[in-house]
């Protein structure tokens, strides 16, 4: 059975990663669908180290394609607790479901007020627009 | 050119040119003329080429050197178009890139050449009233046949008989049933059998939806500058500002073999190319009495992370012997590959190095090149 998806409460950064901040003990990290489909097809993922503390816009890991690798920078600092570790095997999974099965890592918040500054999923849906006006 | 078409992602695109044919708009690459009783000497002054040897039709690669340190100015592909001996007319493409460098060396290699009393040679960039020549890549295994189906009837082209590297007059027909003489080298930039079609302006897109529609879409596919560099890179070609630059000489790049032996002499002041003094001696290694390089290009296969340009290569110790200058993740190979200079002694074959990626060592090895083999057409086997 497939986890609703939609019930995730998702902010996002200019950098283009989200976190789910529903559950700030273990909070799911990716990159968004619009970075997703600027990225390409997906051919490799660096992912981080379990147990590595890490602060707000920290690279974390990186996803790359054939032509180019772009960071991936934690919205929030924390601990990273879990890493998806399919993504070695099927790097493409973050092109099917970049917000979905295609996290990348979780982490436990140390400072959830850091999460306030972070856009919602509309403020960021009009970043975009405004990135591709420009 | 764009990264790559809607119709296929990169990835997809590469695979395709290395199954089917894929058809690149290379235009921006700039196309000259270069004829005159002194072009041949003119083009043995600024190429360290036999271009006495060509025979109508032949050329290959080569640079253009700076005099002095013989820096690689340009890489170039150059072809005898027509005549034999010292008053030819020669093909010379060059990288776009460069465009304004290039005319600017040209011109001033000229005044030079002339001045020093050589015969007259002119210089022509290939265009129609303001407007450049046009350059189709016709590249992948079906390459051949497609092109054999896009031939006027009345041209008499054998396709079994055209090998890598040779240029001929061929027609072409076009959709509207016209016949177009032009110019067609085999070969190209992706290690694959292919052509490069020389069109002028007013015809290049008439030429493109010609081998397209008569391909169908099933063979011939448009493919961008993604795939023609990833598939560059597994050929184990150079990109001129990434693997090659003014500071490097052919030597350092790897690129000795394109210097013909007779070409390698500093005896008599005759003939010698631009940076001549500085590359000969280079050939020798200094444990032969020679000044050998300090560094060279090798290629590398990286494990884990890709490696990408600018990446440090360290030695097993962790001292800086190198860097990356092209990268990727070879999409036939599924293995990291990549281009770097590293130190002379370590360009060996099979030595062990490592590259530094996010801050982490990988493990990469001296890998030989191509990475992919090549399948140039060079007779034997039939087509197919």
């Amino acid at each position: 059975m497939r986890r609703r998806r939609a019930a995730l409460e998702k902010k996002y950064t200019e950098d283009h990663e989200w976190i789910d901040i529903s559950s700030p003990e273990s909070a799911s990290i990716g990159i968004s669908t619009y970075a997703a489909k600027a990225l390409g097809d997906v051919v490799y993922v660096e992912l981080p180290t379990v147990d590595t503390e890490v602060n707000k816009g920290d690279a974390i890991g990186a996803v790359e394609s054939v032509k180019s690798a772009s960071d991936i920078m934690t919205p929030v600092g924390g601990t990273i607790i879990e890493v998806n570790s399919v993504l070695e095997e099927k790097p493409g999974t973050i092109n099917k479901s970049p917000e979905g099965d295609g996290w990348l890592a979780k982490i436990k918040v140390t400072d959830t007020t850091e999460l306030e500054g972070l856009m919602d999923a509309e403020a960021y849906r009009a970043f975009t627009e405004e990135v591709e006006d420009k | 050119m764009p990264l790559s078409y809607p119709s296929l992602s990169h990835p997809a695109s590469h695979a395709w040119t290395r199954t089917k044919a894929s058809l690149f708009d290379v235009g921006h690459m700039v196309q000259y003329h270069i004829s005159g009783p002194g072009a041949e000497g003119f083009l043995e002054r600024i190429t360290p080429m036999g271009v006495r040897e060509l025979g109508t039709g032949e050329g290959g690669l080569s640079v253009l050197l700076r005099a002095g340190g013989g820096g690689v100015v340009d890489d170039c592909l150059v072809t005898r178009l027509e005549g034999e001996g010292e008053e030819g007319l020669f093909y010379l493409v060059a990288n776009a890139g460069c465009r304004e460098k290039d005319y600017k060396f040209l011109c001033e290699e000229v005044e030079k050449w002339v001045g020093s009393g050589g015969a007259e040679v002119r210089v022509r960039h290939l265009q129609d009233r303001g407007k450049a020549y046009g350059l189709l890549a016709l590249q992948g295994p079906l390459a051949g046949e497609i092109l054999g189906e896009a031939l006027a009837r009345e041209c008499r082209v054998d396709l079994k008989t055209w090998y890598f590297g040779r240029a001929k007059h061929i027609t072409l027909k076009l959709a509207t049933g016209e016949s177009l003489p032009i110019v067609a080298s085999r070969g190209g930039y992706t290690g694959e059998d292919g052509f490069e079609l020389s069109v002028h302006p007013s015809q290049t897109l008439a030429v493109a939806e010609a081998l397209l529609e008569s391909a169908g879409k099933e063979r011939l596919q448009l493919a961008g500058l993604g795939a023609r560099d990833s598939l560059r890179l597994e050929a184990g070609m150079c990109l001129y500002g990434h693997d090659l630059d003014e500071d490097t000489t052919p030597v350092e790049a790897s690129l000795s073999w394109i210097i013909p032996k007779r070409r390698r002499t500093l005896q008599g002041s005759e003939g010698r190319f631009n940076g001549a003094e500085t590359i000969i001696p280079q050939l020798t290694p200094k444990s032969k009495g020679g000044a050998g390089v300090s560094k060279r290009r090798v290629g590398l296969v990286v494990e884990g992370a890709p490696a990408r340009e600018g990446a440090e290569v360290v030695d097993e110790a962790g001292g800086a012997v190198g860097k990356v200058t092209s990268g990727c993740p070879s999409p036939t190979l599924g293995k990291n590959i990549a281009m770097a200079y590293v130190k002379d002694g370590l360009h060996k074959i099979g030595t062990s190095l490592q590259v530094v990626v996010r801050g982490k060592k990988r493990r990469a090895v001296v890998t030989k090149m191509p990475f992919v083999p090549s399948r140039y057409w060079k007779g034997g086997a039939t087509p197919g």
